[in-house]
């Protein structure tokens, strides 16, 4: 049997979105800044599935930046972001970001560029609103956080934060008038520049609400891979007037924000998979999968805890922490029955560092090496949940026979 | 794609049926190297007798056991490091290095290379903390 539970990592490319893409590899191959034929066929392409990622994202069309995955949306959304009021200006965002975000915001900071807050998160992985106003100073110009952490699979504020910041912004633009009238009001709390509010909504783009008005976010990351297109296309939402300043440099292209010739079949094929999730949600049978999968873990395998919120989860999340064993080697013996997760464990990554997510969240890198990832997908059945449950019991208890750290288990026994 | 891509075909049995895995009765010697929060921890128990055969009746490592915790490499350096050891005198034994357990093990990754670092340092404890109590 094989079964894939790493959904998360990337997913397979649906016979729509592909169906949708192939004419614009072949016949209509054009460029879109053509002015001919070909040209018009894929510059027409283009638009139409800009509409469609809009009226998704209840924006206009003109707010949509199409750029080759996450990462780049990222790292656009952060080092574009222009401030001319501050030679060094304030970034927040979350110590359990993705490193699209994690690693943009350091460069800045390494080349003295910015300087940044990383916030803290409460025991089950959830950032704190008051937490996020706390950090706020006079250069703050922006705030990233996720939607829904792609390790742990909480799902973070978003709207509150974003209605939070908006208030802000408010009371920064009556001060500035103030300030013009009277010119000894001064608060260093409220400048007068706007902070904007940017979220990577990489893993949240299946199950959650995408409306950026209802978000109340200048910003906004997707990723095609995620749901169903090949690798290699994403998009940036970027509210009318926010001050972005293109990071590749070339042609006019994505209104002069994002030069290179456009992805026209991805683009395509981004607009196909986000169609789909519009038509039929999978999210409430997913979630009842979930929980049976998480519960039939922690009841028939003794010392394991789930990993991040259990009320503000993603439908498609399970991450467990078997305490006494080692993260790869659970993986590897789970590869060599057919079953793919992933793991924070240092031992699994080039880097030899444990998730820093896991290690932000509990502060416990031990418990980072034992953490299991297992995401859900459309395809995932109740019977390949039995199956993974099943190898998962022998196989934890095999490894902690050979671990030294076992002697610390009062039973063995199920509990 | 196979998954010797990843670990030999030799790690793999190790780390699947893996060889003197647990705990000596009254051990010689033990070396407890790495620790949990840096993804690896692992215990080598020795026991060692006279040769009552061998001329001389040297000192040899009569058993050898380990536990670890750690990922695929780190069991399979420590299953192996008890196949070298067990019937070497001490001075055999001093001269196995990380190299002899990636070599018997047919290869390791080069990031996995520390594991095999780390079954020497137990096997180095486990003989040192014999030697000291001596």
């Amino acid at each position: 049997m094989k079964v894939y539970l790493d959904y998360a990592a990337t997913s397979p490319v649906k016979k729509e979105v592909l169906d949708a893409m192939l004419p614009f590899l072949t016949s209509g191959f054009g460029n879109p800044s053509s002015i001919h034929e070909w040209g018009r066929i894929a510059r027409s392409a283009i638009d139409e599935s800009r509409q469609s990622v809009a009226k998704f994202l209840n924006c206009e069309p003109s707010e949509i930046i199409f750029t080759s995955g996450g990462t780049e949306s990222d790292n656009l959304a952060i080092s574009g972001l222009i401030s001319k009021q501050f030679s060094k200006p304030h970034i927040i965002t979350s110590a359990i970001e993705h490193h699209a975000v994690l690693n943009a915001c350091k460069y800045l900071e390494k080349n003295n560029l910015a300087e940044v807050t990383y916030l803290k998160l409460n025991r089950d992985g959830i950032i704190d609103i008051t937490d996020v106003k706390k950090a706020i100073k006079e250069n703050t110009i922006l705030v990233s956080i996720m939607y829904v952490n792609n390790e742990i699979g909480t799902v973070q504020p978003i709207r509150e934060i974003g209605k939070m910041i908006e208030r802000i912004n408010e009371l920064r633009m009556q001060n500035a008038e103030l300030k013009t009238k009277n010119s000894k009001i001064l608060n260093s709390e409220l400048s007068n520049s706007k902070i904007y509010f940017h979220t990577d909504a990489v893993q949240a783009t299946e199950y959650q609400n995408m409306n950026v008005e209802y978000l109340h976010v200048d910003m906004l990351t997707i990723s095609g891979h995620k749901i169903g297109t090949p690798k290699g296309i994403g998009a940036l939402y970027v509210k009318k007037g926010t001050p972005l300043m293109a990071m590749m440099h070339g042609g006019e292209q994505e209104n002069g924000k994002r030069a290179g010739t456009e992805n026209v079949a991805g683009i395509v094929g981004l607009a196909k998979a986000i169609d789909l999730i519009r038509i039929k949600n999978h999210e409430l049978r997913i979630t009842e999968l979930r929980d049976y999968f998480i519960n039939k873990i922690i009841k028939e395998i003794p010392a394991t805890e789930l990993n991040g919120s259990r009320e503000f989860r993603s439908p498609n999340n399970v991450n467990i922490y078997f305490q006494y064993v080692e993260g790869e080697s659970v993986l590897l013996n789970l590869d060599l029955v057919g079953i793919a997760a992933s793991t924070g464990s240092a031992c699994a990554s080039s880097s030899l560092e444990p998730s820093h997510v896991i290690t932000a969240v509990y502060h416990d890198a031990e418990r980072a090496h034992g953490s299991i990832r297992f995401t859900l997908g459309h395809e995932t059945t109740k019977k390949e949940i039995d199956y993974t449950v099943s190898q998962l019991k022998t196989i934890i208890r095999r490894l902690r026979k050979i671990s030294p750290l076992k002697a610390k288990m009062d039973d063995e026994s199920p509990k | 794609m196979s998954i010797n891509n990843l670990y030999s075909q030799k790690v793999l049995e190790h780390f699947q049926h893996p060889h003197n895995m647990g705990v000596i009765k009254n051990p010689s010697g033990v070396g407890r190297v790495g620790n949990p929060v840096c993804g690896d921890l692992m215990e080598l128990q020795i026991k060692i007798e006279k040769n009552p055969s061998a001329d001389g009746g040297k000192d040899i490592i009569a058993d050898a056991k380990f536990q670890t915790f750690g990922c695929g490499a780190a069991i399979a350096t420590s299953s192996i490091m008890t196949d070298l050891i067990i019937g070497k005198t001490l001075e055999e034994a001093q001269t196995i290095t990380n190299q002899a357990v990636i070599k018997a093990l047919g290869g390791l990754p080069p990031v996995k290379r520390h594991c095999s670092v780390l079954a020497e340092e137990a096997l180095a404890k486990a003989l040192a903390d014999y030697i000291s109590k001596k």
